[in-house]
Formats: C-alpha cells, sequence, structure tokens
C-alpha cells in the first residue's frame, strides 16, 4: 500500500500526486516509470515517474485522465492508498554531454520533460523548453519549467496563449538557428513522430519516450513491443527512451490503439499535436 | 490384496462443451470413496519404482497405505514431509512420465492414480485439516528470496522451518509466479495457490510484492541490507518471437501477455479492469503446456481455437491429461504444420496465418524427429487472433544489475552441484537456471537450495 502525501490538481483533466515510495524513491532516475495497479481488481498500468525526492521517500506522478484506471487515480485524496506501485523501471535516460539541448513537451508530456529539462539544467546544459497545449486553459508546469531553462517556448493550437502554432514550428527556428546538439521529445505519439521528422535533415540527437501499452513492464509480456531500426524492442525493458530517428511510430500508434474498441477503455491515441 | 481393476478410478469432471465455455475447474477431484477405492490399487511393492520417479521422492506407498486406511491427515503428514505444495503438484505435475510411468501396475493396465491421490490428500487437509502451530526456534539469520513461484516458495518454506527469517521479493502484486499468471484457474484454483502461499505467510515467511529485483534493489543492495544468503528463483519469463512477417499487428500477442491478462489480471471477470479483446478465430502457435493453456482460455473467451505444431502429436511436450481435456473441449490440432507468416488487413489488424505443412526427418539432439518444410504446401487459415507460445527463457534483468553472476548462452543462471552461483552465497534453482521446466523439479530445486544454505550458513558458525 502506497500513501498519496499530497494532491495538485494542475488543470481539469491533469492530477499530480506525490506519493510515498521509499524504495522507488531511492532509485529513481529522469525517464523512468512505474506500474500502477490502483485496487483489487484494478490493471496495471504505466506512469512515468515526474519528480521524486531520496530524502522525504516520495515520488511524483502526473496523470492524465483519459482511461479507467487514470480517471480513478484523479479522483483519489490525499491520505488514500494506491494497493501496487512497481519500478523504477526502463533505462534512465542517457543524456551525453550536450552542451544546449532543446526539450519538448506536448500537453500532459510537459510533466516527464520537466523533470529531463531540470537533469539538464542542474548538468550546467544550456536549456531551451518548448511547450506545446491545445489551449490556454490546460497550460501547466510553467512557472517550474521557466525555473530550470534558459528559454522557454509556449505553443497553442488555438492560439490562445504563447504562439499560435506547433512545437514544431518553433523547434524549426531555432534548429535554423543552430547550436543545438540534443533535442528531447515527450508527448503524443505524432507529436514525437514530427519532432523526429524536424529534427532528421539537422543530424541533431533526438531522443522521445514511448509510451505502448504494457501489463508487466519487466519485460515478459511482450505487448510493449515497438520497432527500432528494424529490430523488436521491449519498451518497457529497452526504454522507453529510444532514438526519435529510428522508431517506427506509425506502428506504434497502431497498436495503441489496440483497445480502444473495448468499452470503458479510453483510447490512448491522442487527437491533437498538442495534446 | 489389492483391486486388480486395471482401470483407475475415474475422476469426475465436468462435461467438455460445459465447461469450455466456464473458467471453474475441469476436474472435480476424488470423493474419500473413491480415493480409498483408488488407494487399494497399490500394490505397495518393494523397490518402490515410484518414489524414484519423483523429483521430490515422496513416500508414495506410504501415504497410499494411509489413504486405504481412511488416514487422510496422516497421508498429508507423509507427503508433506517432502513436497510443499501437493495441492498443486497433485493438479500439475507430468505423472505419467514421473511416478505414475514407474508404476509396476501401469504395465498392464493403468498406473495407481498416484496425483489424483495426492491432490485429494492435500484438498482434503486444506478442507479438514487442523493447523498444528509449531515453535520455530529462530536462529536469527535473513536469507532473501527473489521470486515468488514454485522455487522460491519451496526454499522460503523449507528455511522457515529450519528458523531463518526469510523475505521474499516478488516482481508482481501477487505471489505465486508462473501458478497464477500462468496456468489457468480451471486447472488449477488460485484460491489453492492463495491457500500455499498464506500457509507460508503464517510461518513466518514475509512476501514483499512488487518489488523487481535489479530495478528497486540489486543482489549487492539485498545482502547490505543484512541477508548472509541469497536464492534467486526468478523463473523463465521472456517470451520468444518467431520473427515472421506480420508478427507486430494487431491481434498478435505472447502466450504470456495473453495468458497474464487472464489469469493473473482475470479480465474475463466483467468487474475487472484488464482488457481483453473479443476473439472469434484464434491460432495458437505451440505444442506445450502453455500453448494448451492458452488454447482452452481462447476456447472459454467463445472463439474457435487451432493448435498449430510443427511436430506430430507424440513430439508434443505438452501434460496428455491437458492434450486430452483440449481435444475434448473442441480444440483444432493442426500436427506437422508452421507458420510462415501472418496475414492482416490494411489496418494491420490480423485476418489469417499462412502455415507449411511439414514432414518429420531424422532425429535431431535432443532425439525428437527434426520437422522439415514440404514445399508447395503453404496454406492459409483464417484468423483473428494469434497467440505465439514458443516458449520462453530467463528474464535478463537480475544479470544485467549483477554481471558477476554468470549464464549460460540461453541466459540461464550457471550453478554447481551446491546451486550455488558464482557468486557467493547467492544461490539459484528453478526455471531460472534449467529454463522452462516443470514446478516440480522448481520445487525439487528449492529444496537443495534450501539444503545447501543452511549447511553453509551453519559451517559459519
Ligand atoms: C502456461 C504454463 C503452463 C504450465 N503448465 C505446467 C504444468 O502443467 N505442469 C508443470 O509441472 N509445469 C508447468 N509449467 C511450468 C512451470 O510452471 C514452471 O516450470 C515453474 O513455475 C517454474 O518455477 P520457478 O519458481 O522457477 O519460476 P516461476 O514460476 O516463473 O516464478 C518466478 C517468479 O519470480 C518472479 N520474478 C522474476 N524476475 C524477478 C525479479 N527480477 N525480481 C523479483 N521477482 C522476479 C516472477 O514474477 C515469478 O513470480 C507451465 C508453465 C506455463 C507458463
Ligand atoms: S510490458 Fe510486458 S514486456 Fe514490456
Amino acid at each position: 500500500m502506497y500513501e498519496i502525501i499530497n494532491k495538485n490538481v494542475l488543470n481539469e483533466a491533469v492530477t499530480a500526486l506525490k506519493i510515498k515510495a521509499r524504495f522507488i524513491a531511492e532509485k529513481a532516475q529522469p525517464g523512468q516509470f512505474v506500474i500502477v495497479k490502483i485496487d483489487e481488481k484494478g490493471e496495471r498500468i504505466p506512469l512515468t515517474i515526474s519528480d521524486f525526492d531520496r530524502n522525504d521517500g516520495t515520488i511524483t506522478l502526473v496523470i492524465q485522465a483519459v482511461g479507467v484506471t487514470t480517471k480513478k487515480l484523479s479522483k483519489l485524496n490525499k491520505g488514500d492508498f494506491i494497493e501496487n506501485i512497481a519500478g523504477p523501471l526502463g533505462m534512465p535516460t542517457e543524456f551525453g554531454n550536450p552542451k544546449k539541448a532543446i526539450i519538448i513537451g506536448g500537453g500532459v508530456g510537459c510533466a516527464i520533460a520537466y523533470p529531463q529539462a531540470k537533469a539538464l539544467h542542474n548538468m550546467g546544459v544550456d536549456v531551451t523548453v518548448i511547450a506545446g497545449f491545445r489551449s490556454k486553459d490546460i497550460v501547466i508546469l510553467e512557472e517550474e519549467m521557466k525555473v530550470v531553462s534558459n528559454s522557454l517556448y509556449i505553443t497553442t493550437d488555438d492560439g490562445s496563449y504563447g504562439e499560435k502554432g506547433l512545437v514544431t514550428d518553433v523547434l524549426k527556428r531555432l534548429l535554423d538557428d543552430g547550436g543545438y546538439d540534443l533535442v528531447i521529445a515527450i508527448g503524443p505519439v505524432i507529436m514525437m513522430k514530427f519532432v523526429a521528422l524536424t529534427t532528421k535533415p539537422y543530424s541533431v540527437k533526438t531522443i522521445v519516450s514511448l509510451n505502448p501499452i504494457m501489463i508487466d513492464g519487466t519485460g515478459m509480456c511482450g505487448g510493449c513491443r515497438v520497432s527500432v531500426g528494424g529490430e523488436t524492442k521491449f519498451a518497457c525493458v529497452d526504454g522507453p527512451d529510444f532514438d526519435g530517428h529510428l522508431v517506427d511510430f506509425d506502428e506504434l500508434m497502431r497498436r495503441n490503439t489496440l483497445f480502444c474498441e473495448e468499452e470503458a477503455h479510453a483510447c490512448r491515441l491522442e487527437e491533437s499535436v498538442n495534446g | 490384496m489389492a483391486d486388480m481393476n486395471p482401470k483407475k478410478t475415474p475422476m469426475p469432471e465436468q462435461a467438455p462443451d460445459r465447461r469450455n465455455k466456464n473458467f471453474d475447474e475441469v476436474a472435480l477431484g476424488y470423493t474419500s470413496e473413491m480415493a480409498t477405492k483408488e488407494a487399494g490399487r497399490c500394490l505397495n511393492c518393494k523397490n518402490r519404482p515410484c518414489v524414484g520417479g519423483c523429483p521430490v521422492n515422496v513416500p508414495i506407498p506410504d501415504f497410499i497405505a494411509r489413504v486405504a486406511e481412511g488416514d487422510f491427515e496422516g497421508a498429508y503428514n507423509l507427503i508433506s514431509t517432502t513436497n510443499s505444495l501437493p495441492a498443486v503438484c497433485g493438479r500439475v505435475c507430468p505423472q505419467e512420465i514421473q511416478c505414475e510411468g514407474k508404476c509396476i501396475r501401469g504395465i498392464k493396465g493403468e498406473s495407481v492414480g498416484i496425483g489424483r491421490l495426492e491432490r485429494f490428500v492435500a484438498d482434503y487437509h486444506r478442507e479438514h485439516g487442523k493447523a498444528t502451530p509449531v515453535n520455530i526456534n529462530r536462529n536469527g539469520k535473513k536469507v532473501a528470496i527473489i521470486g515468488a513461484g514454485p522455487a522460491g516458495l519451496t526454499c522460503a518454506g523449507d528455511l522457515a522451518r529450519k528458523g531463518y527469517s526469510v523475505t521474499i521479493f516478488e516482481a508482481f502484486h501477487t505471489a505465486g509466479g508462473v501458478l497464477v499468471y500462468g496456468i489457468p484457474e480451471f486447472r488449477l484454483p488460485k484460491s489453492v495457490v492463495a491457500a500455499e502461499v498464506n500457509r507460508l505467510k503464517e510461518s513466518g515467511v514475509t512476501v514483499m510484492t512488487d518489488m523487481v529485483i535489479g530495478k528497486v534493489l540489486t543482489v549487492d543492495e539485498i545482502i547490505a541490507m543484512g541477508f548472509e544468503a541469497v536464492f534467486i528463483g526468478s523463473g523463465a519469463g521472456l517470451p520468444m518471437f518467431m520473427g515472421i512477417d506480420g508478427e507486430d499487428s494487431l491481434g498478435v500477442y505472447s502466450a504470456n501477455e495473453f495468458l497474464t491478462r487472464i489469469n493473473l489480471m482475470k479480465a474475463y471477470i466483467e468487474d475487472y479492469d484488464t482488457p481483453i479483446k473479443p476473439m472469434k478465430k484464434v491460432a495458437v502457435i505451440g505444442g506445450g503446456n502453455v500453448a494448451m493453456d492458452a488454447a482452452r482460455c481462447a476456447k472459454r473467451l467463445g472463439a474457435d481455437v487451432y493448435i498449430i505444431y510443427r511436430r506430430s502429436e507424440v513430439e508434443m511436450p505438452a501434460r496428455k491429461e491437458e492434450v486430452n481435456h483440449a481435444k475434448e473441449e473442441g480444440i483444432d490440432f493442426k500436427f506437422l504444420t508452421n507458420p510462415t507468416r501472418i496475414i492482416t488487413d490494411e489496418n494491420y489488424k490480423v485476418t489469417g496465418i499462412e502455415c507449411i505443412s511439414m514432414q518429420l526427418g531424422e532425429p535431431d539432439a535432443d532425439g525428437r524427429r527434426r520437422p522439415e518444410k514440404i514445399p508447395g504446401s503453404e496454406h492459409i487459415l483464417e484468423v483473428d487472433s494469434v497467440i505465439m507460445a514458443l516458449g520462453t527463457r530467463p528474464n535478463p534483468l537480475i544479470k544485467k544489475s549483477s554481471p558477476d553472476i554468470s549464464v549460460n548462452a540461453r541466459g540461464c543462471i550457471v550453478v554447481g552441484e551446491d546451486m550455488q552461483t558464482s557468486k557467493e552465497n547467492v544461490y539459484a534453482g528453478g526455471d531460472s537456471v534449467s529454463g522452462a521446466a516443470t514446478v516440480i523439479s522448481a520445487m525439487g530445486a528449492g529444496k537443495r537450495a534450501a539444503a545447501a544454505i543452511d549447511k553453509k550458513l551453519n559451517e559459519k558458525l
């Protein structure tokens, strides 16, 4: 049993839960995730560790209420318990030694891009964050991202806040200016696909964080398999980070729709490029 | 004088056309009368070949003699001197190649139903037996077990009885290993497994779930926490795929994924959250217990099911009873057939599987005749789902985080005579060492490791 010790509603669909999980907090690294099972009858779903605090033994999960479990999780409150959390799973992000990096978050993906930006910022890297949202009312983590970046660009689909347009519009402009040696993109699959297509001609290393369907998160079911550079990989153990220039995004989008038709199972395929 | 009926006392079963629509247990178990009658068929022969056929040497004729006398608790006490999971083994052991395969009665008729009797005795004890509180002198030493499958549970039970403080670290949210995520409810009710795990907890074993070793803790960190020995019973859970075209399309699953959704996550029960895709026509690839279980689960979800196996029926590694049950339930076996590619529609959903017919050639290294393709025999079976039950390998997570634990080319942990790995005070056994094998062999390994750990830690005094 894992106790929720703080709840923070970021917007009407996105909630941050700070949870006591001593062993996981001790080991977590940016880029890793946990598998959560909310109660006896719950399913096992992967959630990226958005933040962790080794001193007080907590991890923070940011949840977008889209499916059965994420909706239930969003309704939990401080003092409630989650039955099972296993992790940290997956490989930590391999940043290398970049000098100037662009971190791109799409929608709730910003919650996962944030610890990456923070880690790079703490390493002394020049960090630019591009955060894309559908509209002004769902903008999250703006203050936090500002603190860990040298410059922050916000885009909205409808132009209600920041720049009207897509994250890739800003990205292209920045890449034209040059000097960047790392791009990390986290968000809807379609956004990551277009980010990778955008950076490809510039030959800038591009890391994406994939979110396939998972059950165990330890490599024993193969449900999370993705094609990377023509090879089958298990995202839960080989990833979730992969080289964006090698990922078969179209296949991932297809596989993520597998359970869409099942009743009560909200689809993971995000309609909008900006989540 | 023994009852010389050449046939085993039949075991009551749910009728095939009824049971293939539900997940309740297929074989219903003996009544006291049936058990006593079947026990009467044992000749109690002097050289006891059955005991030699049992990987943990259950004193079979002795316990059967107790059953014949109606002393079921006495029989249980005898079995449990060497077998810590009799209710499980009675249901899932391949008796026909172990104890029953050696039974003298089997020469001229059917062997004694040893498995059925073992199950009866264990079930009787679970329902009627009184817990005998045992006062164990704790020796103050801590041992860690990684993995709560039959190997880990057995090792933990033996060490706890010897006075060790035992903690099991299990990756999943439930203890049991393959017994809970792989073998279906209709063959091994999960309440039976839970009862065994509870018995272990009552004897003082701590089970910590959600602990993926290699990730949350390394073996070295476990040792640093004060555990004097570690036993790795992490199984062989890594699924294999064929590498044919179309394997990543929608509707292709590993048997592990399919069975985990159904058995561990209970996707077949309405109010559980884990989804399962409805399927009408399913091809299961493989010929082992895993393939039989996957096929019979798919049948129970309402599908028509093929089992596609590249050799012939006699080479199938599955338990005989499971093959017979699968046939009775209407599973369509395609022997000497091998898939060549998976066919999909424009949305990448499975619509069929192309197969090629095979013939048997010369025997290969393990003595089974090698299947060879018959050129030009390609044909297509229309299916909407494909389940790959091709075998599994040990998961590399622990090895990756502990490079000083040696594994062989197949990823299996290498151990010496005493079950110790290349790392001091770290032991291993079960599927993680042998590759996918059986419940009873994993238990046997857990027992041997417990004895070796006890010996080693006592020497240290
Ligand atoms: C579908 C199916 C049907 C079968 N039918 C039969 C049958 O009828 N008869 C028979 O005798 N055998 C059968 N078998 C084989 C039998 O189940 C196995 O040989 C046996 O369970 C092996 O026991 P084990 O303890 O070595 O491993 P497992 O049962 O695999 O248990 C390993 C445990 O370790 C855990 N684990 C793995 N990695 C880690 C880690 N890094 N950290 C913590 N925990 C970890 C796993 O979650 C699991 O709980 C079947 C197998 C399958 C898959
Ligand atoms: S989630 Fe099961 S193998 Fe990755």
